[in-house]
């Protein structure tokens, strides 16, 4: 796996804004880059997958580790 | 006879191939206008001026923005004072107008509750929770919104009857319109629109 280009901490933040963050992060990054996202709101899980669908980015690594989430999603 | 009629049907075979040929290299050619797909948008009638019915109205014009939609807000009735600059205190011209603007306060930051209001304990609490949890506060999200690129609509109708300039509102909205523009918007295909 190559490197991710560039990380976004949402981490305590609840909805919209890792969507927001993500999507502000998402336009400063090259197409074919990996963005790493962390976030704690539960419903991150959702809506990140409808995000990626609606932008057409694709989620490539999803993880949880003592509620942290982690997505690696890979720019359109 | 056989190559007299074998000379005739030679000459459409021709152009039968001639035909292929162009309607592969028409294939070929980028697609047209109307093709493409359309681009998806958002239209949110924003005629509440609460509290409780202005964060929807935020969250969903950020998120419909950072997913990609076109997203426009109108901005109507209630719904627009929260759009006046904080610092206003007295707005419009005559006696009626700054009567109103002082019974109803503009600006994002004096938003009252829609239920639970209780002289600004409702806010106050809402205010306490919504720091507890992280929630995006409504100039964060209005923040967010512009940065995303959200096109805020004044209704002139509503400026005029508020007695509103645009000098009293806030940076970046678009030209005030009206409901013909709005209704254009929101009838457009791959649209969807909300009323707050």
């Amino acid at each position: 796996m190559s490197d991710v280009h560039t990380t976004v901490d949402a981490k305590g933040l609840s909805c919209p804004m890792p969507i927001v963050k993500t999507a502000q992060a998402a336009k400063t990054v090259p197409s074919g880059e990996l963005i790493e996202v962390l976030a704690t709101d539960a419903g991150s899980v959702k809506d990140f997958a409808a995000w990626t669908r609606s932008t057409g980015n694709t989620i490539v690594e999803q993880t949880e580790d003592d509620g942290v989430y982690r997505f690696v999603i890979k720019r359109a | 006879m056989a190559t007299e009629t074998q000379a005739p049907e030679a000459a459409p075979e021709a152009t039968a191939e001639e035909q292929l040929t162009e309607a592969i290299a028409a294939a070929a050619q980028p697609a047209s206008d109307d093709s493409t797909p359309l681009e998806r948008q958002l239209v949110i009638i924003n005629w509440s001026g609460e509290f409780d019915k202005v964060l929807p109205t935020l969250i969903l014009g950020s998120v419909g923005a950072a997913s990609g939609y076109k997203t426009s807000v109108f901005l109507t009735f209630w719904g627009l004072l929260p759009f006046v600059k904080d610092s206003k205190r007295i707005t419009g011209d005559g006696m009626m107008q700054k009567m109103l603007s002082f019974m109803q306060r503009p600006g994002i930051s004096h938003m009252k509750m829609s239920k639970m209001n209780f002289m600004g304990m409702g806010p106050w609490m809402i205010g306490k929770l919504s720091d507890q949890y992280n929630v995006a506060s409504p100039q964060e999200l209005l923040e967010a919104c512009q940065m995303m690129g959200v096109e805020f609509l004044p209704c002139q109708m509503t400026m005029d009857m508020f007695g509103l300039k645009a000098d009293d509102m806030i940076d970046g909205l678009g030209d005030p319109v009206g409901a013909a523009t709005v209704l254009e918007l929101m009838t457009e295909n791959n649209t969807g629109s909300l009323f707050i």
